[in-house]
């Protein structure tokens, strides 16, 4: 088991990667055999990201090092050498909570996956492109090399535009396709000029090694503005959300969940690249209030577009796009205040990072949700939608915990994280929280609209079918759990998980540098 | 396009394409030591079935084309890269087990300026003939998709 | 022969006509055209990173002793960016093919079926 463990970061790369090339192969033996085969991939990855997760976090969140292709694998600096010569995967307390994110989204994804292809063909293409997306992000969490980093980046925006123009007898998907492929691919151009250009001035890709030789000068200033302004593209704040309704909207339904995974994991990206390797060389005060104004801007927007849509997914994903905003005003507070480190930067930390995996469980939630409702009435239009809850019990309960968990309504663990970042933010600015506050209330709002739209009314003249197959709603139950106990025992979870994750970033740069250089 | 060259263009194609193969896979074979690699050689060898593509028309290569095999060829190529980089659990991922070893190709190298030994590099040439396979049937699946299919809805 | 910063600017231009071309061009295959630019220019930039002055390929078959030799690493960060590209494209073009199929046009500005 421990030779299991030590291993955990590249295997929970390798293993989804083996997958995505074995099911086309194994699909032709039959469709039974090819969805045992994507289940097995798909529980042992999340049982390895378990794994990871609970020897990172004993430990305290202190980082451990894998080095490719090295002997032995943990010894980063072999004799006599000054500099990390192969590409190296460092995990620490963040890189583990984020990979407890992917492997929740992921797996909850493919078991509603099963169901939701039941009576459609094409789906080794589709499992394939989504075990792809799923190595690609577990690559882009658990690596310590800038170019690798670029590399995972670049195979999640491939797979994740295979799977939103997927359909392809609708034309709407592929102009959406086309979009998003072209704005992933111009962001993930901006990163691979930032990295060129910290390697001419410093010459390393290690994320530990350049840390160390930062200056603060022209160069690294310019890439800086590079890497920020790629990554938030990839994650969505605005102005640079275009492409986000258009995505998580045509995707087929289980994966709008997986490319929230996505966004979040380039958010991660942004947060490493800004607290361990710029750290404080470059004025972490000015990025801190840059962040903070996006973050402001996309809360408010998202918010308010979401109230205009008539199509239920582009109002999730409206939502979702939201939501990244109230992580970006959490971690954001936490930058601007790094130097004088008070109190309230570290539980603003807390809030921003708890809230990724509470908005990860919320927003996974409802679009499943969305998908089930999506498939009874045969349209995503909530003009022409109604009554479902006389038919669909439990999968309007599961869409009513999911919408008050995401716009913060106690005892859901929407409200716990968001309650961290409106106590922190109002210590810095009082103006933060109440735009905050004020958007969660729209929110509201919104999914108060949504469920009138969809659910209540008198009952549909055409049945489209009762419940949801079971094969779907156990996976939105499993979600629902997740957002209940969070909520109820908030405190258990932030100590557990989000603490180590938010102290790695906090104070741990030193140590993360140490691991690799040694002292 | 789809009737295909003139006479001169399709026998010089059936002549030149052997050679394109040739060095292909000369390539392939070599990047451990010249420059090249399993991408690189790939590519040579999928330009040469463009080559015949063109020179024959989508019409003229009906019969001889299968989809299917290349699709499964592909990911032959892509699961034997993952297996050579299991290959070495043992010690790490992607460790170069017959590296310097003995066995096949496993004969040690000098450091500096030497004089090109084939044998060397242990699950290097390997990996590059597994990237190679998956490139160039990868590549010919785009361009038999791009070509062929999208001439079927002119022709409609 | 010393070319200074030429090869700089020259990547410098290619990165902005392709960003020109993204934001001012209608049809689709001229905005796949534009990223493409865009790619070019940044591989040219990282191939740059590694030239030593009168240094020769980093190839140590047949290699003449003494000589100083250019840097391998931005080589391979060039190939994997050129890989990427060429999936990048690929994907792209097969997107505008079935456009071309749904809509019967390749104006950007004609193709407005998601809106809001």
């Amino acid at each position: 088991m421990s030779a299991l463990s030590v291993h955990a970061p590249v295997l929970l790369i390798a293993i989804p990667l083996l997958g995505a090339f074995a099911v086309p192969l194994i699909g032709k033996l039959g469709r039974g055999v090819r969805d045992v085969f994507v289940g097995l991939i798909a529980a042992f990855t999340a049982a390895l990201a378990g794994l990871l997760a609970a020897d990172v976090f004993g430990r305290g969140g202190a980082a451990s090092v894998y080095v490719l292709g090295g002997k032995p694998f943990n010894i980063p600096l072999p004799s006599g050498m000054t500099a990390p010569i192969r590409i190296l995967l460092e995990v620490d307390g963040m890189s583990a909570f984020m990979g407890l994110i992917t492997a929740l989204v992921t797996i909850t994804a493919i078991a509603f996956s099963f169901s939701y292809w039941k009576k459609r063909s094409g789906g080794n293409m589709y499992y394939s492109l989504l075990l792809l997306l799923t190595a690609g992000i577990f690559g882009m969490e658990m690596t310590g090399d800038m170019f690798n980093f670029f590399v995972f980046l670049e195979v999640t925006s491939i797979a994740a535009c295979g799977l939103i123009g997927f359909r392809v007898w609708l034309g709407r998907s592929q102009e959406a396709g086309f979009k998003v492929m072209t704005l992933y691919t111009v962001s993930g151009l901006f990163v691979l000029l930032a990295v060129g250009l910290l390697y001419g001035e410093h010459g390393g890709l290690n994320i530990a090694y350049l840390a160390h030789g930062l200056t603060g000068g022209l160069i690294d200033k310019i890439a800086l503005g590079l890497l920020l302004t790629g990554l938030a593209m990839k994650a969505g704040a605005v102005p640079m959300h275009m492409w986000a309704p258009d995505a998580y909207g045509e995707a087929p339904a289980p994966t709008s969940a997986v490319l929230v995974a996505n966004s979040q994991a380039s958010l991660y990206g942004l947060f490493r690249v800004l607290f361990t390797l710029f750290g404080i060389t470059v004025s972490a005060a000015t990025t801190g209030w840059i962040l903070i104004g996006f973050a402001l801007l996309t809360i408010f927007v998202g918010v308010t577009m979401a109230l205009v849509q008539n199509d239920i997914k582009r109002l999730i994903a409206y939502g979702a796009v939201s939501q990244i905003g109230y992580m970006l005003l959490g971690v954001g507070v936490g930058l601007a205040t790094i130097v004088a480190k008070p109190a309230y930067g570290l539980v603003a930390m807390q809030g921003g990072i708890f809230h990724m995996i509470n908005d990860a469980a919320c927003i996974g939630l409802l679009f499943l949700v969305a998908g089930a409702i999506s498939r009874a009435a045969g349209t995503r239009d909530l003009n022409k939608m109604g009554g479902l809850a006389h038919t669909m019990k439990y999968t309007s309960v599961f869409f009513v915990i999911g919408a008050f968990a995401l716009a913060g309504v106690p005892p859901f663990n929407g409200f716990a994280s968001k309650f961290l970042i409106y106590e922190a933010s109002f210590k810095l600015s009082p103006f933060l929280a109440i735009i905050a506050i004020l958007s969660s209330i729209l929110l509201l709002a919104v999914f108060v609209k949504a469920f009138q739209g969809a659910f209540l009314g008198p009952r549909p003249a055409s049945p489209g079918g009762g419940e949801a197959p079971l094969g779907m709603l156990i996976p939105m139950a499993v979600l629902t759990l997740v957002v209940i106990a969070f909520g109820l025992f908030p405190g258990f979870f932030v100590e557990r998980i989000v603490t180590p994750a938010a102290r790695a970033l906090w104070f741990g740069r030193d140590a993360y540098i140490s691991a690799i250089l040694g002292g | 396009m789809n009737g295909g060259m003139s006479v001169i263009v399709r026998t010089v194609s059936r002549f030149v394409y052997g050679l394109i193969l040739v060095f292909g896979f000369y390539v392939i074979m070599h990047g451990h030591l010249t420059p090249g690699g399993g991408f690189q050689g790939g590519a040579v060898v999928a330009s040469a079935f463009a080559l015949l593509l063109v020179a024959f028309g989508a019409a003229g290569l009906k019969g001889r084309l299968n989809a299917h095999l290349l699709q499964s060829l592909e990911e032959v190529g892509a699961l034997a890269f993952l297996a050579l980089g299991f290959l070495g659990i043992g010690t790490a991922f992607f460790y170069n087990l017959l590296a310097n070893s003995g066995s096949l190709f496993g004969a040690s190298v000098p450091i500096g300026p030497n004089s090109g030994i084939l044998d060397s590099a242990g699950t290097l040439p390997l990996m590059n003939w597994a990237v190679g396979l998956k490139v160039m049937t990868g590549i010919a699946s785009i361009v038999i998709v791009m070509l062929i299919g999208a001439r079927k809805e002119e022709t409609e | 022969m010393n070319v200074g910063n030429l090869p700089f600017i020259v990547s410098a231009l290619l990165v902005v006509l392709g960003i020109y071309t993204l934001l001012f061009k209608r049809n689709l295959i001229k905005l796949v055209i534009g990223v493409s630019l865009i790619e070019t220019g940044v591989n040219l930039f990282l191939v740059m990173l590694g030239y030593r002055s009168e240094g020769i390929a980093p190839i140590y078959t047949f290699a003449p002793a003494g000589e100083r030799m250019v840097l391998p690493t931005p080589q391979a960060l060039t190939l994997t960016s050129i890989v990427i590209g060429l999936a990048t494209t690929a994907l792209l073009l097969s997107f505008a093919v079935f456009i071309w199929r749904h809509y019967g046009t390749l104006d950007v500005h004609k193709i407005k079926e998601l809106k809001g």
